[in-house]
């Protein structure tokens, strides 16, 4: 098993989906069949992708295997020397680890597909999409520079606008999905500027060399701001695609796509993909990047909490937990605990797959009805989605032996932790009180749409508990929601494989004045990561997260605990009811049902006015500018009718003027020509006796 | 009385001047054509004379044998031009000939 | 391939093609149609020759001995004329890496016009002798290397333009015609000044040791001919160079077209036929940007370096200016023409750069815009072939009613918004590594990339109004697309997606001369600044 055999299979792995999107795009319309070449391409895949990972952790679990190639040469570039630009795979822990996930996942989305989108127009059609969504999802991750990783980010946005427009009859459709498209562009557009700095000042887009160049003390522009600049703004790629504040308000629009698109892209795997960008750059971050990021995470994960708590259409509440975790992921990179957010990332794209398949099972149960208000009781009638969803918002929900639980609880020691580092508490309390609203509407989902009475008798009569295909996913990935495949203790995450081996944070490369003091460690590290305490960025912060440990677990389960009681007491038992509850905070109510009018202010903020200022530079553009161009052709012309003028009168006037005058002196001399020879010569005779006489000498 | 040039100078012009009368004044053109013949005839006595007093050598005497032979050509085509003219309009009146006129 | 004269041969078989379409009986007018398909396609087949022979590390631009396929013949040669002395004028072609790209995308846009143009049925006959004429015109321009012979090209194919979107436009076609053809005629003037003004300045010495005026642009681009007195001479310390390089640049900006004198643009395309406005959008506008790199910065390198600040904050005003009319407009042909108004903005932010990443974007921009703009038009083209209409909001819904159509937008779209995988993206990408990495244009580069948005913007919009939603029930009898279309569109997407995948195809074709001359222009600015400037 040599490396390079290990790099084409990945390369491989990464290509087949290609190969099944265009076979299926261009051949579909004459073989009806054929999605299913898609999906024997993905189980191939995903079996592929075990391989490589077991390879991967058997033999090379502590290399990356890389392979690179020039795919633009500049040559000798003058005064530069030379230039080129390099693309090429590296393939780590976390890439086989990411490879398994998202062909799993997407896998099990190709199956649920089959029966959720049956009959639909456009069958095949559907499933070349998501082949070539799984296609540039593998690049990102398989790429061991920047501008590949952009390359493969903007195909996963064009995959991405093409399933959340699937249905693009619906205007709500095709608007969400050029929602997401230029939302997105915003980000990248942070992204390509970040990838301009550093290739102005590196003249290589590959991360290893760049963060050599890093650690040897060359910062971009030679300035710290600027390198703390280059991690903001590629971290706003991450904003975008991640659905971060404050270019969030595309994710839940995005939820018009296929429902199993929503569970593969807009849950488990691209909007991850933020977080893996963050992920790969963490070793590059300044203290006040990370400060940046942990802030927008934090702040993130509240806002979109405290709108899901209001929610009423499932798909939305669930889109909003998925803003708010990817808010948790990122504020866990913000704050140090890298791994963490890893962790965290695998487990949320398992349960929140999980629960975005569920809510399709309901919603095709219930003939796409996606208002919660209208469901109810479902439990009876789908055991097996009810079970497996429950399982999943107990993992979301941060209840122990899930494997949300060891996620979420390292998430908040790491902000726990960082809390007391740098006195910067208001994270980790942004965090506990996240992990209790979260909790709280996860339940509130469960019990409107499993317990109670059934709300609409029609609908209900018709549910149904859905087929094999449907309900295979959703078991395989409630049972990787538990803990057991991630740490044999279920209280201790460390103890488990994925941190304590395969998955170690990274040390910075950053200048030590830059970054946090708790980032640099004093005493050289040891690459040991078979000892029970690896030490994580320095002994201070490892000491830490120790001390946080325990405080952050009995916290976020009470809190967990406290938001899953208090859903039971609104919503099942009744106790409190959260119709008079929201009567009573009425403006609080609105402006979370509302989503904090962030549509609205930016439509009024920037899409009119741009818009109008488009309306303006055309009126601009067409009365001014080629007024101009007109109006010198007026001008022209105004004196061209004149100089006419003057041409016709005067000039040739005076021409006319001329023929005229030799035409009157011809008239009068005309006389003269009698035609007689005779007369002539008298005329010569005298003219010479006329010439002799005056020429004379006498 | 020795015969000088003057002499024949006088005899040359008397018939030049009756020539260009003839050629004026007459209307037949077959009398102007004889006016013309004393005209040439006037300029090869003046030729001759100037040949045999001036110090020409035979130059004079050469050119009036030209003149001769070219009044005979000129006679010839000008008596065929009037034949012609006699053709076409049954005359030879030649101020009535003015078609050439405007 | 030596003696062989094809760039000759590449320049003067449309002229060919156009005798013979001129004598062919009226009746058989049709015949018509084969042989341009005819002289196009051997066109296309030299450039494919030209560039399998092409030597790739040859530079050019400034020495006539890393030029390729030179043919250098005594035109016109009048001795002894009073003051001016000798009239030495040569018929000089030649091509380096940046002139390639050019001859093979008119090669390549003519053949794919002329398959646009199959529906032509109002005069014929003369329809495709102008068209011809205009492509010799076109590929002369490219490939010239002297002054005068690029200037008759250059003119040469204004006439032709003229009457075909005169003669067989749309309802305000002679309006268009005559503001395209006084516009580029206006542009010229300011060329052929400064033509003349260069020729009364700079000496060549030809074998014999004599020196005469040269219009030999080599020539012109070495500070060690010119004369000390000449009026754009750079040793003349009261010369006109200055005023020369803003005269010579807006007979070019005028073509590329360059805010403010861009209005001709979008009243031309709209009111010029589909194949017309391939051609226009595909290769007019390169020439205003190719001369620019052909002439004034290698002819006048201090000024260059200069002005390079304003050059790419008109590019900048380009990419957003053009954007944002470009998402106000409600005809289909403006948008696509407003869009070119702003991607020519990259090719002149590229250039501005003067950087090796920058010029390579910009010429490769111009080849993968030329490419990207033909398709957009061809679509807009079969649209309106079928619909008689072009107005945005009078569709919706064809993805249903023409699915192969709408695939082929959407990668013509997607290529226009500047996706990776598609040509777009590499050349705007490079255009920004090179403009960002000048630090004097930094700021201008940062603020043209709102023109990304943007474009997805406009682009997406019109994605939706015309092709997504509900059909809308009058267009439910439209056909897909048939067979000549796909022999139009499936050329342009293949060569979208193979230098999306594999620029270097390209790149390395043009490299060495980009490099040769970002060298040029870096060396030679002190040599032109001798003057007391």
């Amino acid at each position: 098993m040599s490396e390079l055999f290990i790099i084409n299979i990945s390369i491989a792995i990464l290509f087949l989906p290609l190969l099944g999107f265009a076979v299926v795009i261009l051949f579909g319309k004459r073989f009806p069949k054929l999605y299913l070449f898609e999906v024997g391409i993905i189980t191939i895949n995903l079996l592929l992708s075990i391989y490589v990972m077991v390879v991967k952790f058997s033999s090379y679990i502590n290399d990356a295997l890389v392979y690179g190639f020039t795919w633009i040469d500049f040559g000798n570039v003058p005064l530069l020397g030379p230039l080129n630009i390099e693309l090429g795979v590296k393939i780590d822990n976390v890439t086989v680890i990411m490879f398994f996930v998202v062909n799993l996942i997407s896998m099990l989305v190709h199956v649920f597909s089959l029966e959720y989108m049956r009959g639909d127009k456009r069958f095949n059609r559907y499933f070349a999409y998501l082949g070539i969504f799984t296609f540039s999802m593998l690049g990102i991750v398989i790429s061991h520079n920047l501008l590949m990783i952009y390359i493969f980010w903007e195909l996963v946005g064009l995959s991405s606008y093409l399933l959340i427009g699937f249905w693009y009859e619906k205007k709500s459709a095709s608007d969400a999905g050029k929602k997401a498209f230029i939302v997105n562009r915003i980000g990248d557009i942070g992204f390509f500027l970040g990838i301009l700095i550093l290739f102005t000042s590196y003249h290589t887009l590959t991360l290893d060399s760049i963060f050599a160049q890093i650690a040897a003390g060359n910062l971009p522009f030679d300035s710290a701001a600027w390198l703390t600049a280059t991690g903001i703004l590629i971290f706003l790629g991450a904003v975008g695609k991640s659905a971060q504040f404050p270019l969030h308000v595309w994710l839940p629009d995005a939820m018009e796509g296929p429902t199993p698109v929503s569970a593969l892209i807009h849950a488990a795997t691209m909007v991850a993909a933020g977080v893996y960008l963050v992920s790969r750059i963490f070793v590059m971050l300044t203290a006040d990047a990370m400060l940046v990021i942990a802030v927008v995470g934090a702040f993130t994960s509240f806002m979109a909490a405290t709108i899901a708590l209001t929610q009423n259409d499932i798909k939305k509440v669930l889109a909003y937990s998925t803003v708010s975790q990817l808010g948790y992921m990122v504020m866990s990179l913000g704050v140090g605990a890298y791994a963490f957010a890893l962790f965290h990332l695998v487990t949320h794209a398992f349960f929140k797959a999980c629960l975005f398949l569920g809510s399709g099972s309901v919603i095709h149960a219930m003939h796409h009805e996606q208002d919660m208000r209208q469901m109810g009781g479902l439990r009876k009638k789908m055991p097996i989605t009810y079970a497996a969803f429950l399982i999943s918002t107990l993992a979301i929900s941060g209840v122990p032996l899930t494997s949300g639980f060891l996620s979420k609880d390292g998430i908040l020691a790491g902000s726990l932790a960082f809390g007391s580092l740098t006195g910067h508490w208001l994270i980790p309390i942004l965090g506990f009180v996240v992990a209790l609203m979260t909790a709280f509407y996860m339940f509130r989902l469960v019990i409107m749409t499993f317990h109670g009475e059934p709300k609409n008798q029609h609908k209900f009569d018709h549910a149904h508990e859905s087929p094999f295909v449907m309900a295979m996913p959703l078991v395989i990935l409630s049972v990787l929601s538990i803990f057991i495949w991630y740490t044999p203790l279920p209280h201790s995450p460390d103890a488990g494989w994925f941190l304590s081996s395969w998955v170690k944070t990274p040390h910075t490369v950053v200048p030590a004045e830059l970054s946090y003091d708790f980032m640099i460690s004093e005493t050289p590290v040891v690459e040991d990561q078979y000892s029970e305490h690896a030490v994580v960025h320095s002994e201070k912060y490892t000491e830490a997260m120790h001390h946080a440990h325990y405080p952050a677990m009995f916290l976020s389960v009470f809190l967990g605990g406290l938001g899953i009681l208090l859903a039971f007491t609104m919503y099942q038992w009744k106790k409190i009811d959260p119709d008079k509850l929201s009567n009573k905070l009425s403006w609080l109510y609105k402006f979370s049902l509302n989503k904090w009018y962030l549509d609205e202010l930016y439509d009024a903020t920037f899409v009119n006015p741009t818009i109008y200022l488009s309306k303006a530079l055309a009126w601009f553009d067409n009365t001014i500018v080629d007024g101009i161009v007109n109006g010198a052709a007026t001008v022209t012309k105004f004196f061209s009718a004149i100089s006419g003028w003057f041409d016709t009168y005067i000039v040739d006037g005076f021409v006319n003027a001329t023929a005229f005058f030799s035409g009157f002196v011809g008239i009068a001399f005309r006389k003269l020509q009698t035609g007689k020879v005779q007369t002539y010569i008298v005329l010569v005779v005298f003219s010479v006796l006329a010439l002799i006489f005056i020429i004379s000498p006498f | 009385m020795e015969v000088g040039l003057s002499h024949f100078l006088v005899v040359s012009t008397a018939l030049f001047s009756l020539g260009i009368y003839g050629v004026v004044t007459r209307k037949n053109a077959v009398m102007v054509l004889m006016g013309i013949e004393l005209i040439l005839n006037a300029a090869n006595i003046n030729f001759i004379a100037f040949s045999r007093y001036g110090n020409f050598g035979l130059n004079g005497q050469a050119i009036a044998l030209f003149v001769i032979v070219l009044a005979a050509a000129e006679a010839a085509i000008a008596l065929a031009i009037v034949l012609n003219i006699y053709k076409t309009y049954n005359h030879v009146n030649v101020d009535e000939i003015e078609d050439l006129k405007e | 391939m030596n003696g062989f004269p094809i760039l000759t041969l590449l320049t003067f078989i449309p002229i060919l093609g156009m005798i013979a379409v001129l004598v062919i009986p009226k009746d058989k007018a049709n015949l018509a149609k084969y042989i341009a398909l005819i002289a196009t396609g051997i066109q296309v087949v030299l450039a494919i020759v030209l560039l399998s022979n092409f030597n790739y590390n040859a530079g050019g631009i400034f020495e006539q001995s890393s030029f390729q396929f030179i043919e250098k013949f005594r035109w016109i040669h009048i001795k002894g004329l009073s003051w001016i002395g000798t009239v030495k004028i040569d018929y000089f072609m030649g091509v380096d890496g940046i002139s390639v790209p050019m001859v093979l995308l008119t090669a390549i846009i003519s053949f794919i016009a002329t398959l646009s143009s199959w529906k032509i049925n109002k005069s014929v006959k003369g329809y495709f002798a102008m068209f011809l004429l205009l492509d010799t015109g076109m590929m002369g321009v490219f490939v010239s290397l002297d002054f005068f012979l690029f200037y008759v090209f250059w003119e040469l194919m204004l006439l032709p333009m003229y009457f075909l979107i005169g003669i067989w436009g749309g309802p305000r076609k002679e309006y268009a015609a005559i503001k395209f053809f006084i516009y580029t005629l206006f542009g010229s003037v300011f060329m052929l000044l400064v033509m003349i003004g260069l020729y009364f300045s700079a000496h060549e010495t030809l074998a014999d040791g004599s020196q005469v005026f040269t219009f030999n642009m080599l020539a012109l681009m070495d500070a060690a001919n010119y004369t000390a007195d000449g009026i754009l001479s750079p040793f003349n310390p009261e010369n006109l160079r200055f005023i020369a390089y803003i005269a010579l640049f807006v007979g070019f900006a005028i073509k590329i077209p360059m805010f403010p004198f861009h209005t001709w643009l979008p009243d031309a395309h709209v009111e010029a036929p589909t194949p017309i406005s391939v051609i226009l959008a595909g290769v007019l506008l390169k020439m205003g940007t190719y001369g620019i790199l052909r002439i004034s910065y290698p002819m006048f390198p201090e000024i260059t370096r200069e002005l390079m600040w304003f050059i790419a904050l008109f590019g900048m005003i380009n990419i957003i200016y053009g954007a944002l009319c470009a998402l106000a407009q409600k005809d289909f042909k403006k948008l696509i023409a407003y869009s070119s108004i702003s991607h020519m903005g990259y090719v002149m932010l590229g250039m501005a750069s003067l950087s090796t990443t920058g010029i390579n974007g910009a010429v490769l921009q111009m080849f993968n815009h030329g490419t990207i703009t033909a398709m957009l038009f061809l679509i807009v083209g079969v649209i309106y072939d079928r619909a008689h209409t072009r107005g945005l909001n009078d569709f919706g819904g064809l993805a249903t009613q023409m699915p192969v159509y709408t695939g082929f937008v959407t990668v013509a779209f997607f290529a226009a918004i500047g996706l990776p995988g598609l040509s777009g993206w590499v050349s705007e990408a490079l255009v920004f590594v090179g403009s960002f990495g000048v630090e004097v244009i930094r700021t201008l580069a940062i603020i043209s990339t709102l023109g990304i948005l943007l474009g997805a913007g406009y682009m997406l919009w019109t994605l939706q109004r015309v092709f997504l939603g509900n059909l809308n029930e009058k267009w439910k009898d439209l056909k897909d697309i048939d067979g000549r279309e796909y022999a139009m569109l499936i050329p342009l997407t293949l060569i979208i997606l193979f230098l999306g995948i594999y620029p270097s195809a390209l790149l390395d074709v043009m490299n060495t001369s980009v490099n040769s001359l970002v060298h040029f222009l870096s060396t030679n600015v002190t040599n032109f600044s001798i003057s007391g400037l």
